[in-house]
């Protein structure tokens, strides 16, 4: 086979030096019955020319792929600069592991390091680890941190936050006897802070929300005390509005697949994390530090790892191990391509765009938009007719938009969420609202 | 290292296009209040300077296709370049997660495959791909075993059992799942102690976690009557599948008496594991535990492959979406390609290195367990010479070439250095790693300092942890 590089005399020297007359030999020590019970799976090996076109004609079966998506919901169509893939090609960082030998893996370290910062410059932040699985795995996370801290066993939660990422967060909380307290919105779309009950561990919001609103955070840590302010965001706006750390928040997480991923069917993605530094030793996953070598010069290791499973054990403040340290590598070199100037044109870029689709259809007759506060690029429509019926139409005139079971539980019926990106041209945009008046 | 901020800034204009619609303004848009009023410093690098940059971190790294990798437990083996390739199909990457079912039915038809293959490797018959990784698996199984004694009423069943040579996942997953954690020793030969498994079983017991074969590379070969003992007390049987690269092809957890178990997919099934991550962690259950599974489950109906979200005793959704799509990709390729042949193969040479290596090092290092091994193996570093550790060695390894073992774990043998060959290593290289390790034995008695300032070349020199400790410096320190 080859992938392996021992051929048939290679293995009749090494049974030799060890002893043994044949492989099947060295599993004596299997129970009989195992052995016996095992069963094939009838799967005859392929040459790579097969594999490449079986798995190429399931590629092309997915005619999604080739419609133009004005879906959101945690994962967006941004456009991904061709270097990112480039790098992340390299064997050197995509065939490594974990940098448990920091000498050899300075180039994965050194790239968590910048990751680190960069997180915690878009969000305002002080500390940031090298990644979680994704966005919904992060936040269930910083529910568990919260509750460590104030152990209260009740935790207060928007109702605008994405109802995959609360149907996560209730799997991670039920276990830890944690009760979730759901929070009502107003017609801003906003959820409304006159609701927040005493006695939380937390108070979880996400921005900008379900309904693509970007909350107001304004007063909110001031108004919860020692419950921790936990704020679930879509990294992109930062390159444009006030960041979550600007309002106190005392965790952020969000889903990093915007800043370099591609959509891949919603993995892998990347779980950002960060919090303020007095948190860092209740902080969940890897993270690497500065330090110096023997010689005095500059070097990274993983840090603060007293917190971790390889060493805490069952004490750990999580049990994360692999992470997605590639993806994280993405998103650096996704950041430091565009830059500070480049994200602010970006996030202005999906704005202005969104803000054009959104004003064409509220002058259609019975479309309007669904919430009076601000949004980013994503916004919920009001639809004359059922909205199975509006998204068939648009389906057919090649554009995704989300399905209605994303928006029923938060209490949105008639309704159609549309996000737009840079990569939405003017056409698409024009022919979009085309579509929705039964033109084209 | 020299780190992103540091480089030199230059322009990243020319990646985004320019406006096509009519300009509003985001104050107009946003109103003031919600401008960011200290902008974020991100810089900006001009591509050439961004390509060299990340070249030389590159440069700094040592990959599976570098060298040798014998991390112990983490099956550093080959990653085929056709899995990379396939994974990056259009088709695939350009697929949103919330395209209806009907437009993604390529991808979903995948999931739906692999799943029946990895249910027939595991013995187990239903499969969710929704864990991201190993330890995320592990999570998704305590979950699960927690669901099925509460709505049992033996919610007094709060106890897990693991042996004292498990992985340090193993009891924070228990423990995430408010389990606690009872450690069973292991006996003179490695292997669980039978005498204390049976005192420790009661009532309060809510299973057992196990590595199949364990960390010291032992199969377990009372498996049957360990996972009797514990079925007979009402408890369940969690497998680790950390280590399923030493019996792929040939044995079945399932047929072992598993109730649940997880895979590596980047371990086993050769997806590359990306400098830690992302992997992918499918969990494997009985029949009596298929309803537990997260949602949503994949169904074939009429020839179309749905999402099946009708399982009120499910635990609920251990991910954004169907979890890591694209590292299924690869491992169902994989599979594709090896076929029942070829996954034998696997388990067969893995086993015959891993033995091979054993053999010939144990007489200059200490082997604490001398005994056929599978997949990898334990040394000990202890009384190679006076003042040397293993430490000292893992890392004169560096200058031989090699990337260093797991060292320190298990946690029952001290100075441990746990080495796992994989498959895709051949006779001449693990007899030039023989040859390094015997040189370094000998250079540990005749110039320890040698050992001691390892590594010498590469990028960096020995670091220093405890400074990284005791002053944390974890974002760039920007002077402005």
């Amino acid at each position: 086979m080859r992938y392996i590089p021992n051929t048939g005399s290679d293995r009749e020297e090494m049974l030799a030096a060890i002893g043994r007359s044949s492989i099947e030999e060295l599993f004596s020590d299997i129970p009989e019955p195992v052995l016996k019970r095992f069963r094939l799976l009838g799967l005859p090996p392929r040459s790579e020319i097969e594999v490449a076109s079986e798995i190429g004609e399931l590629a092309s079966a997915n005619e999604g792929a080739g419609l133009i998506p004005f879906l959101g919901g945690g994962v967006y169509d941004h456009y991904v600069p061709s270097i990112v893939a480039h790098i992340l090609s390299r064997p050197e960082f995509y065939t490594a592991y974990t940098p448990y030998q920091p000498e050899v893996s300075q180039g994965t370290l050194t790239a968590m390091f910048e990751f680190q910062t960069l997180v915690c410059e878009l969000y305002g932040m002080e500390v940031a680890n090298a990644s979680m699985y994704d966005g919904a795995t992060a936040l269930a996370e910083a529910a568990l941190m919260a509750e460590r801290i104030n152990r209260r066993g009740r935790i207060a939660v928007a109702r605008t936050i994405f109802p995959h990422y609360r149907r996560v967060l209730e799997t991670y909380c039920w276990p830890a006897g944690i009760s979730l307290v759901d929070l009502p919105y107003s017609r801003t779309g906003r959820f409304d802070p006159a609701d927040v009950p005493d006695r939380i561990s937390a108070l979880i919001v996400q921005t900008p929300n379900a309904l693509g609103v970007i909350e107001d955070l304004a007063g909110m840590k001031e108004r919860i005390g020692d419950a921790l302010l936990v704020v679930s965001a879509y990294p992109p706006p930062f390159g444009l509005i006030e960041p979550p750390g600007r309002f106190g928040a005392d965790v952020v997480v969000g889903e990093g697949q915007p800043l370099g991923l591609p959509l891949g069917f919603g993995g892998p993605l990347l779980g950002l994390f960060a919090t303020r530094k007095d948190y860092l030793r209740q902080m969940p996953g890897r993270i690497a530090g500065r330090t110096v070598d023997a010689d005095g010069n500059v070097g990274y290791v993983m840090a603060a790892q007293t917190r971790e499973q390889h060493i805490r054990r069952a004490r750990a403040t999580s049990n994360i191990c692999t992470n997605s340290a590639l993806c994280a590598l993405a998103a650096a070199v996704y950041l430091a391509s565009l830059g500070s100037s480049g994200l602010r044109r970006l996030a202005g870029l999906n704005l202005e765009k969104a803000h054009y689709l959104a004003a064409g259809i509220s002058e259609l007759d019975g479309y309007e938009l669904a919430f009076t506060g601000p949004f980013f690029n994503e916004f919920v429509v009001r639809t004359p007719e059922e909205p199975d019926s509006v998204r068939e139409r648009l389906r057919r005139a090649g554009f995704l938009v989300s399905p209605a079971d994303h928006l029923e539980p938060l209490g949105v019926e008639r309704g159609i969420r549309i996000a737009v990106t840079e990569k939405r041209t003017r056409d698409e945009l024009d022919r979009f609202v085309a579509a929705l008046k039964g033109e084209g | 290292m020299r780190t992103i901020f540091e480089e030199p800034q230059g322009r990243s204009e020319g990646i985004l296009p320019s406006l096509d619609v009519p300009e509003e303004g985001a104050s107009r848009l946003l109103g003031e209040g919600l401008l960011r009023s200290v902008p974020a410093r991100i810089p900006e690098l001009s591509e050439p300077t961004l390509a060299r940059h990340y070249a030389r971190l590159a440069r700094a790294n040592y990959g599976v296709d570098d060298g040798m990798y014998p991390l112990g437990s983490c099956t550093m083996k080959y990653n085929p370049k056709i899995d990379e390739d396939l994974a990056r199909l259009p088709g695939f990457t350009g697929l949103h997660p919330l395209a209806d079912p009907e437009l993604a039915q390529g991808a979903l038809r995948l999931i739906y495959e692999l799943s029946r293959l990895l249910a027939g490797i595991a013995g187990l018959p239903a499969v969710s791909l929704q864990p991201a990784a190993g330890a995320h698996g592990e999570l998704t199984g305590m979950f699960i075993i927690k669901r099925h004694f509460e709505e049992r009423g033996e919610g007094e069943r709060r106890r897990i059992l693991l042996p004292d040579s498990a992985h340090g996942t193993n009891p924070a997953s228990a423990a995430t799942a408010g389990f606690s954690v009872t450690e069973i020793p292991s006996d003179g030969e490695g292997m669980v102690d039978l005498a204390a498994l049976k005192d420790a079983l009661d009532h309060t017991v809510a299973g057992i976690m196990l590595t199949v074969p364990n960390t010291l590379g032992i199969f377990e070969e009372r498996i049957i009557e360990i996972t009797e003992l514990v079925h007979r007390s009402g408890g369940l049987c969690y497998f680790d599948g950390a280590n399923l690269n030493a019996f792929i092809g040939r044995a079945r957890p399932g047929d072992m008496g598993a109730d649940l178990f997880h895979f590596n997919l980047h371990k086993t099934l050769a997806t590359p594991h990306g400098g830690g991550g992302p992997g992918s962690g499918p969990i494997a259950v009985s029949s009596g535990l298929a309803d537990y599974l997260p949602v949503p489950r994949i169904a074939l109906e009429d020839g179309l492959y749905t999402l099946d979200w009708d399982f009120p005793r499910s635990i609920g959704s251990m991910h954004s979406f169907y979890g890591n799509f694209l590292v299924a990709v690869k491992a169902y390729a994989y599979l594709l390609q090896l076929g029942d042949e070829g996954l034998r193969e696997v388990s067969g040479n893995a086993v015959l290195n891993a033995n091979y290596l054993q053999e010939r090092l144990k007489g200059t290092f200490m082997l604490p367990y001398d005994r056929l091994c599978k997949h990898e193996f334990v040394l000990s570093g202890k009384g190679i010479a006076d003042g040397i550790t293993t430490l000292d060695i893992a890392k004169r390894l560096i200058d031989y070439g090699f990337h260093p073992p797991t060292v320190y774990f298990p946690l029952i043998v001290r100075e441990a250095m746990m080495i796992e060959p994989t498959e895709t290593e051949g006779k001449e290289t693990l007899d030039r790693f023989i040859e390094a390790m015997e040189k370094i034995a000998a250079e540990a008695k005749e110039d320890p300092q040698l050992l001691h300032e390892a590594p010498h070349g590469g990028p960096v020199r020995r670091l220093d942890q405890t400074r990284a400790a005791r002053d944390p410096v974890l974002t760039f320190p920007f002077s402005d």
